[in-house]
């Protein structure tokens, strides 16, 4: 049995007996991607459905703006976010670099252009589709925003799933600000990256089994509510 | 004399330095169903919409004869009608926001049954047929008691059983005293229900007249044309 081998059936025992140092580290990944993933809903629906909604100036420029940032490289976004929370930058006093926080304020800078430009996306063609009507039944703005939003459910949760993708997926933001410290910042991309250059590589390999398990999950789940989405269009 | 219900005074609707809409000056009567009339693409949607308010003037101005001038509750049953994500009965509660929250779903229930769509209630709307649609989108305009009903050509596209449902519909409606002004490019539909037409072509009011004498007399060339074209394609369909 050659080295590989080895360490690809020693990965599945770490994984199956419950490796208590793995599980902390998938645990961790999974918490600040998952939070980082719900505070840009927050802020990223609303704002995609003003962009769909409302013809103003500017509007044009935001949405390249949007765009740019959605494909901004993550260790550009990470060194960002250190400048603003080391100790000399403008939130130093706050102490939150090397934190869990500073890793989920990064992917929240990371993940909320994806929000913002794929759901407005759908949500202009959904608007398209019922803005007179709700116009014509005198339905107030805000509630109308909210229609919209609940109208759209199904390919709003594709954009989750792809923000989620996004964020537990990266590496470079979360290294910078979070500093892959051992029990507290360290993280499954982290993790792979530090153990693999160990040279241990079961560990290396059973977090990347869980990742490619996690993107797995996560397409297949966007492959569902696409389908549902355009049936329920058609 | 019929009271005025509507005035547009000089009124034009331009895009992009089109005029789409031009030199709109008319009263549109009150308890009089009004049709609007016209080819395809000649501005009859958008000259709805323009009334309802879904789209602004560029110039000139529109003038409600109601009490302090105020525009009257109204809706508009658009020609592909637009179903919520939700079953039948709660896309007509939803049109019941004015209403307290305990008595929607009640009224919605009315509104189906009153629609004969009782049957639909617990159906998601969005995969209903285009007449189940169309029908449910009258019984939500209905159960919103609007003043003024404004129909964008209701019966395109839909089979003559779910047209005469749709049809029959609008005049309960329109017995109950509500405005209706409706666009249509079927003559026959025109003849049927209308009271007054309105005669739209290239963005331009060409006719209007009273039902009767705009079949018998048309008061412009351009819709004595669009009448003889009619009348010769049905008898070429008809053949």
């Amino acid at each position: 049995m050659n080295a590989e081998t080895t360490s690809l059936l020693s990965s599945f025992l770490l994984l199956f007996e419950g490796d208590s140092y793995l599980w902390e580290i998938i645990g961790l990944s999974i918490r600040v991607s998952t939070t980082a993933v719900a505070l840009s809903m927050l802020i990223g629906f609303p704002l995609g459905a003003l962009l769909a909604v409302r013809n103003f100036r500017g509007r044009q420029f935001i949405i390249v703006l949007v765009n740019t940032l959605m494909s901004m490289p993550p260790v550009v976004v990470g060194l960002f976010i250190y400048l603003l929370l080391s100790r000399t930058g403008p939130l130093g006093v706050f102490n939150l670099l090397y934190t869990p926080t500073a890793m989920i304020i990064a992917q929240v800078v990371l993940v909320t252009p994806i929000v913002i430009a794929l759901s407005n996306q759908h949500l202009r063609l959904e608007w398209q589709r019922i803005g007179e009507q709700l116009r014509s039944l005198q339905v107030q703005f805000s509630g109308a925003l909210l229609t919209l939003l609940w109208e759209t459910r199904a390919a709003l949760a594709t954009v989750v799933l792809a923000g989620f993708g996004r964020a537990i997926a990266e590496i470079g933001a979360v290294m910078i600000v979070g500093g892959n410290i051992d029990h507290l910042t360290r993280v499954m991309t982290t993790a792979v990256a530090l153990e693999t250059s160990k040279g241990n590589l079961e560990l290396a390999i059973a977090l990347g089994l869980v990742l490619l398990c996690i993107s797995l999950l996560v397409n297949a789940m966007v492959h569902l509510a696409s389908t549902w989405w355009q049936r329920e269009v058609l | 004399m019929a009271q005025t219900l509507l005035a547009l005074k000089a009124v034009e609707y331009q895009i992009g330095g089109k005029r789409l809409l031009k030199n709109l000056d008319i009263n549109i009567l009150r308890d009089s169903f009004t049709l609007v009339l016209g080819p395809n693409g000649a501005g009859k949607s958008l000259f709805l919409r323009l009334c309802h308010n879904l789209v602004k003037p560029t110039t000139g101005k529109l003038g409600w004869n109601t009490e302090q001038h105020q525009p009257p509750r109204q809706t508009m049953v658009f020609q592909s009608p637009v179903m919520l994500r939700r079953s039948a009965l709660r896309n007509i509660s939803y049109a019941l926001q004015h209403q307290p929250r305990q008595h929607r779903l009640e009224q919605a229930m009315d509104a189906l049954a009153w629609a004969n769509l009782d049957h639909l209630a617990n159906r998601t709307a969005t995969l209903l047929s285009r007449g189940e649609q169309q029908q449910l989108a009258l019984a939500r305009a209905w159960a919103y008691k609007p003043e003024v009903l404004f129909l964008d050509e209701p019966t395109a596209s839909l089979d003559p059983n779910a047209c005469e449902r749709v049809e029959r519909l609008i005049s309960l409606i329109r017995e109950q005293g509500t405005q209706v002004i409706m666009s249509t490019h079927n003559l026959a539909q025109a003849q049927r229900l209308g009271e007054t037409i309105i005669y739209i072509e290239e963005g331009e009011i060409v006719a209007h007249q009273s039902c009767e004498n705009f079949f018998s007399a048309p008061s412009s060339s351009r819709a004595a044309a669009f009448i003889d074209r009619e009348i010769m394609q049905k008898e070429v369909l008809t053949r």
